[in-house]
């Protein structure tokens, strides 16, 4: 979804990754004593060469069998150390670092679920779930050893060198000449490598969503007989990212040939010219001996830069990835500019569900484009229920999420009760007003609870009851463990017509004030519906409900009908008026009038 | 499956869908996520990945045989220059040090030309692995019947294909390299030391049984961990992704909170499992360094007592000391690379369990082709032939029928939800094959057609109308891949789906992103229509595809039927008797059995359910 894919800024991977510090401070302690504890034992590494010198110029030269019992004692010394250093560091970051990113993905997870709903919409779930895994177990790799071992492999390669200079500072010189054009190579490789990290993992991001919609939409692949080209599409956004990772590797393979040559070379020259000195006399053999095998011990950290940057860039990218969702705003608590209540006491006049010159248009529309809700007048009475009708696609769905604030108007005001619902907590509307949508999604719980979300704690057996019997929904009674029967993506699969009357249920069982249901009935079969009308009647007629409508039936089960047509309310009234007054409502409930005028 | 029935059929409600998934039985592999692979599958997985492309994975081992033996020649050459060219030095013969310093320099040359082609070469290799494992889980998920569908989870599947598969991309880019490294060395460095001594190469490599020891411990113990590891990120991924998707409800419902707390739990849990890994790694690589810087004390000294009493040289001495640094420097990167290794068996075998399952509804081993159709009448002649449909789990949904529908009719299916109208449906779909006897297609048992000829012959068009990312035309040509634009929108303009579309910022171009949040319920079920309509089959079945659409919108796809579809063999499935007033045949069906069967007018003059209902319907237009 090139639509989700941020350009790569020209921003430092350092500045990205210092963004991790709230996350990484919790376990700071462990964090750091590990990586110290990482260069204690890479120094006690350094110190077994110097040992080995020692023994070699000493005891052994001098034929000193004790000399020679301390040496191998000390090396053993040493390493046992060097071995308990190295288990110590680990230890001390497992847990920390698992919990860095666990912490992190909640984060994600809690964020995400805070997002305004338009965020969704526009974004493929599939590249959500490749930050809040891939990413983030990107990071905790990160923290784990390219972290811990730049600064590591830093300081063993400044010792060594040191080490190396006090030794013999001309050899020393030497080994330090490639340091330069090394360095040189891993900036211009940075900045291209982190443009191509970054591909690759949006396309990872993308091939996630093609696997998601493939699994979400195979009766349509199915029913189709598509699965084929399906394949063909994934394939292709495989050997994309394929062709994206060669390049990765492509530019990892040349700063690495680069990082292993011209040490290599170094050392060459390094050995010529200690070999000319020992010859001369002007250096022991232990001394050379002891500096090589020093500048060998020093060939891993440096080596291991080039892997170590490459993951590095990788982690920034990811940390850019993962910030990108982080950094959009939540919903915002309150409303956005609306929050000139009217201080007006609730008077009779505006109780009940009041729309009030109501505009919205989705944030991230064209500003030409027309407005979906363009002044919108509406005032449903306490107790009303109101039937929306409006032909497809012309608003009602969008005009009934406004009502939870599942969007933000663009401008004008909605109240309840004469209460602007933008001066009310989220929390507190959305416990008010109660929503049946026309996709009737159940979560992965048990038939009572998702019926019982609908409820406060306080809701009980006796509630669920009443809910699933206003819904007609007793079958759930009959299923393999009763209402207890697990449901949703890990459970039992209903039908549409069974989802649909457990969202109702789900709606009805807090016996909230408001009411919004977006075609309640529309996947059920004439006789259940007939049932179902009845038993909502009783519910509807203490409650203030809006009730988007396709059908008569539908529709006569609220007092008045609202007939949504061009962005406004263009009438109000019964059904029977309306179907005697207004040809576009006739034409909308029974599909003549206007269509055979048209002819 | 090996679950055993713990529940019976809800027949009494809804017999049509709710599958009896022993959701309440512990063990079911499935709400466990552990499906049974079958021993060995694992490895022949992976030997059958990695077969076809045998010459590049020898080419790559040989690219990285001649790195190595260019990079262990660093001490050979030190070893000679130390004993050979210092002295010839000292005699002014300057040939030995020459030719260690040439030595060198190619050394460094070659092992960095080789580290390039290397890991070019290798990550070809490992890229090339990834895109067949891909793949495979795609298109035998893919070709995996509907029933799998319902009961894995698409959270599952989408951790097998992403962080399963992402495992194993470790251990190819990183552990692979590292175990060839790893394995190069200690054989070169072995050589090495023999050579120079063969005492001190024989304690070296006496050092290498308690390793493997320590090694095979190690793994034992990892891959439990990572097993249960696997596991735990699925579950993880199943709640992200159902909250994702049904992000409305959720925030409609205020379930963020109590979300939170649920996915803290899961995500905790795998916290807790991955740093009981990376405890179990922290274990091995303390155990392997005791190990190895025990044998270099313990070879130094042994050395070193010989070099006193002047039964070793010096130069051999210090050779044999540099090798031996670099002997165990490896042992790090093979806990590393067991660690890639056992994280990638776990999901491997993850894999292979999906692999291994075999679709219920396979596709046939010779197919055979639909007889040409006759004269101009674009529908065939559908049969059910002595069909029963019951789950595997027992319970009837539909005792045995025999039915005929001639080509071109259209018929129409009622009955309360849960009479098995959607099982008839998806019967004839092939979506489920009949427990007992046939569904002919012009005479073919659909079980012996191939899939495009299957779906040239039934299109289904369902209720739940998702669309796919990418543009509205795109998501029309489903239907068929390789219409032109004027067939897409002819399609549209026949169902009455052109006018909102042209409406859209970018008409048929218009990106319907996530799951279509823009376009209503009922504007993507006209898109679903046009793309029944591209496809052009000979039996169209429609099931409840019209309930979100309004009368007009009901009324347009009813001319398309009564004009585009003309001659097709249709079942339309309705809750709206509005629909069925076009079908020239009506079957009531209850309790799974059809109970009417005639002409609409013949039904609603009678006195059976038929009239009953068109009664009710007929009412609530009032």
């Amino acid at each position: 979804m090139p639509t989700t894919r941020a350009t790569t800024k020209d921003r430092s991977a350092v500045r990205t990754l210092l963004r991790l510090w709230p996350y990484v401070r919790p376990v700071r302690t462990r964090l750091f004593t590990a990586a110290f504890v990482a260069v204690v034992a890479s120094c006690v590494g350094l110190v077994i060469p110097l040992v080995l010198k020692w023994m070699v110029d000493g005891p052994v030269a001098d034929r000193d069998p004790a000399g020679v019992w301390l040496g191998a004692l000390y090396l053993l010394l040493l390493g046992i150390a060097e071995a308990l250093l190295f288990g110590l560091r680990r230890w001390l970051v497992a847990r920390p670092l698992s919990h860095v990113e666990a912490e992190m993905r909640a984060d994600l997870y809690r964020h995400l679920q805070r997002l305004p709903v338009a965020f969704h919409d526009r974004w493929a779930s599939g590249q959500l779930l490749s930050r809040g895994t891939t990413d983030l177990m990107l990071l905790r790799q990160f923290l784990a050893f390219p972290l811990t071992f730049l600064l590591v492999n830093g300081v063993t390669i400044l010792v060594g060198v040191t080490i190396m200079l006090l030794q013999d500072w001309t050899l020393g010189l030497v080994i330090l000449i490639p340091a330069v054009p090394v360095m040189i190579t891993c900036v211009i490789f940075e900045k291209r490598y982190a443009h191509v990290a970054r591909l690759a993992q949006d396309q990872v991001g993308d091939l996630t969503t093609v696997v998601e919609e493939s699994v979400l939409g195979i009766r349509i692949i199915k029913g189709f007989g598509r699965h084929r080209s399906q394949a063909r599409a994934f394939r292709n956004l495989s050997q994309t990212l394929r062709g994206t990772e060669l390049r990765k590797a492509g530019l990892l393979a040349t700063i690495w040939s680069v990082i292993v040559t011209l040490p290599e070379v170094a050392i060459g020259a390094a050995l010529v010219l200690g070999t000319v000195q020992v010859a001369d006399g002007d250096l022991s053999a232990g001394t050379l001996v002891a500096f090589l095998s020093t500048a060998l011990a020093l060939r891993w950290p440096v080596d291991s830069i080039g892997f170590l940057l490459a993951m590095s860039q990788e982690a920034a990218t990811a940390t850019e990835r993962y910030f990108e969702v982080m950094d959009e705003p939540p919903e915002a608590a309150r409303g956005a500019g609306n929050c000139a209540t009217s201080p007006h006491a609730p008077a009779p006049d505006n109780e009940g569900l009041q729309f009030q010159n109501v505009h919205f248009r989705y944030p991230d529309a064209p500003k030409d484009s027309p407005p979906v809700l363009n002044g919108i007048d509406l005032h449903i009475r306490p107790g009303e229920s109101m039937a929306l009708v409006g032909a497809t696609g012309s608003g009602k769905t969008t005009l009934t999420a406004l009502v939870p604030r599942l969007h933000e108007l663009t401008s004008g005001r909605i109240t309840l009760d004469g209460e602007d619902i933008t001066a009310m907590p989220r929390e507190q509307l959305r416990s008010k007003v109660a929503v049946a949508f026309e996709e009737p999604t159940l979560f992965s719980a048990s038939v009572g609870e998702n019926v019982l979300m609908g409820a406060d704690d306080t809701a009980g057996a006796a509630d669920l009851d009443r809910a699933l019997s206003v819904a007609q929904a007793e079958f759930a009674h009959a299923l393999p463990s009763g209402t207890d029967t697990q449901v949703g993506e890990q459970g039992l699969s209903l039908s549409g017509g069974q989802r649909q009357r457990l969202a109702l249920a789900r709606a009805v069982v807090g016996r909230p004030h408001f009411l919004v249901l977006d075609d309640p009935l529309s996947a059920l079969d004439v006789h259940t519906e007939a049932a179902v009308e009845a038993a909502l009647r009783d519910v509807l007629a203490d409650t203030t409900a809006l009730i988007v409508a396709h059908r008569p039936s539908t529709v006569l089960l609220a007092d008045r009908v609202a007939l949504l047509s061009g962005g406004r309310i263009t009438a109000v009234g019964t059904h029977h008026e309306l179907l005697r007054t207004n040809a576009e409502y006739a034409h909308l409930m029974s599909g003549t009038g206007e269509a055979e005028d048209d002819r | 499956m090996t679950a055993p029935t713990t529940s019976a059929p809800t027949a009494d409600d809804d017999p049509d869908l709710p599958r009896p998934k022993d959701s309440a039985d512990p063990t079911d592999p499935f709400d466990k996520d552990v499906l049974p692979t079958p021993p060995g599958a694992t490895a022949s997985l992976l030997r059958s990945l990695l077969t076809p492309l045998k010459a590049r994975v020898a080419l790559t081992t040989l690219l990285l045989l001649l790195q190595q033996a260019a990079v262990q020649a660093g001490p050979l050459l030190v070893a000679y220059a130390i004993d050979n060219a210092v002295p010839a030095f000292r005699n002014h013969d300057h040939g030995p040090l020459i030719a260690v310093a040439v030595g060198y320099l190619l050394c460094a040359l070659v092992s960095g030309g080789l580290q390039y082609a290397f890991v070019l070469a290798s990550v070809r290799v490992s890229q090339d692995v990834l895109l067949d494992l891909r793949g495979r889980i795609f298109r035998h998920a893919q070709a995996l019947s509907i029933d799998f569908h319902e009961r894995y989870t698409s959270g599952r599947l989408i951790s097998r294909s992403t962080t399963d598969v992402e495992s194993l991309r470790e251990l190819l880019n990183e552990g692979l390299q590292e175990l060839v490294t790893v394995v190069l060395s200690f054989v070169y460095i072995s050589a090495m030391l023999l050579w120079l001594d063969p005492g001190l190469g024989a304690v070296a490599v006496a050092s290498f049984v308690p390793l493997y020891l320590l090694v095979r411990l190690y793994q034992r113990r990892a891959v439990r961990v990572y097993r249960v590891r696997s596991t735990a990120i699925a579950a993880v991924i199943v709640k992200f992704v159902e909250t994702m998707n049904g992000i409305r409800p959720v925030r409609a419902f205020r379930r963020e909170a109590v979300n939170d707390t649920e996915f803290r739990e899961l995500n905790r849990r795998h916290e807790r499992v991955n740093g009981d890994a990376l405890l179990e790694m922290a274990r091995y690589v303390v155990g392997s360094r005791l190990v190895a810087n025990t044998a270099v004390a313990l070879i130094v000294l042994w050395g070193a007592y010989r070099v006193a009493s002047d039964s070793l040289e010096l130069g051999v001495l210090a050779a044999a000391v540099l090798y031996l640094r670099r002997l165990y420097d490896p042992i790090d990167r093979l806990g590393m690379f067991l660690n890639a290794y056992q994280s990638a068996a776990a999901s491997l075998e993850k894999i292979a369990g999906l692999l291994a399952q075999t679709p219920s509804v396979p596709e046939p081993s010779t197919p055979v082709e639909l007889p040409a159709l006759e004269g101009d009448h674009p529908g065939r002649e559908v049969v059910f032939d002595g069909v029963r449909f019951g789950y595997r789990t027992g319970g009837e949904v539909l005792p045995r029928f025999d039915l005929t529908l001639p080509a071109g009719q259209t018929v129409a299916v009622v009955g309360t939800t849960g009479a098995g109208k959607s099982t008839l449906a998806k019967l004839l779909a092939r979506f489920y094959d009949p427990t007992d006897g046939r569904v002919l297609l012009d005479g073919v048992d659909l079980r012996e057609l191939a899939v495009p000829e299957l779906r040239r012959g039934v299109v289904m068009v369902t209720q739940e109308a998702f669309l796919f990312s990418g543009t509205v035309a795109e998501n029309i040509a489903i239907g068929r891949p390789d219409a032109t634009r004027e067939e897409i929108e002819r399609a549209a303009k026949a169902i009455g789906a052109h006018e909102f579309i042209s409406a859209l910022p970018d008409g048929y171009d218009m990106d319907v992103r996530k799951r279509g949040g823009r376009i209503s319920a009922g504007q993507r079920q006209l898109v679903a229509f046009a793309r029944a309509l591209l496809a052009d089959p000979a039996v169209l079945i429609l099931d409840e595809a019209t309930s979100s659409l309004d009368v007009p919108g009901e009324r347009a796809v009813q001319r398309a039927m009564s004009t585009v579809l003309r001659g097709r063999t249709a079942v339309v499935i309705a809750h709206r008797l509005s629909t069925v007033e076009i079908a020239d045949r009506v079957l009531v069906m209850e309790h799974g059995r059809i109970v009417e069967d005639g002409s609409p007018a013949e039904l609603v003059a009678g006195t059976g359910r038929f009239a009953d209902l068109h009664r009710a319907w007929r009412d609530s237009l009032a």
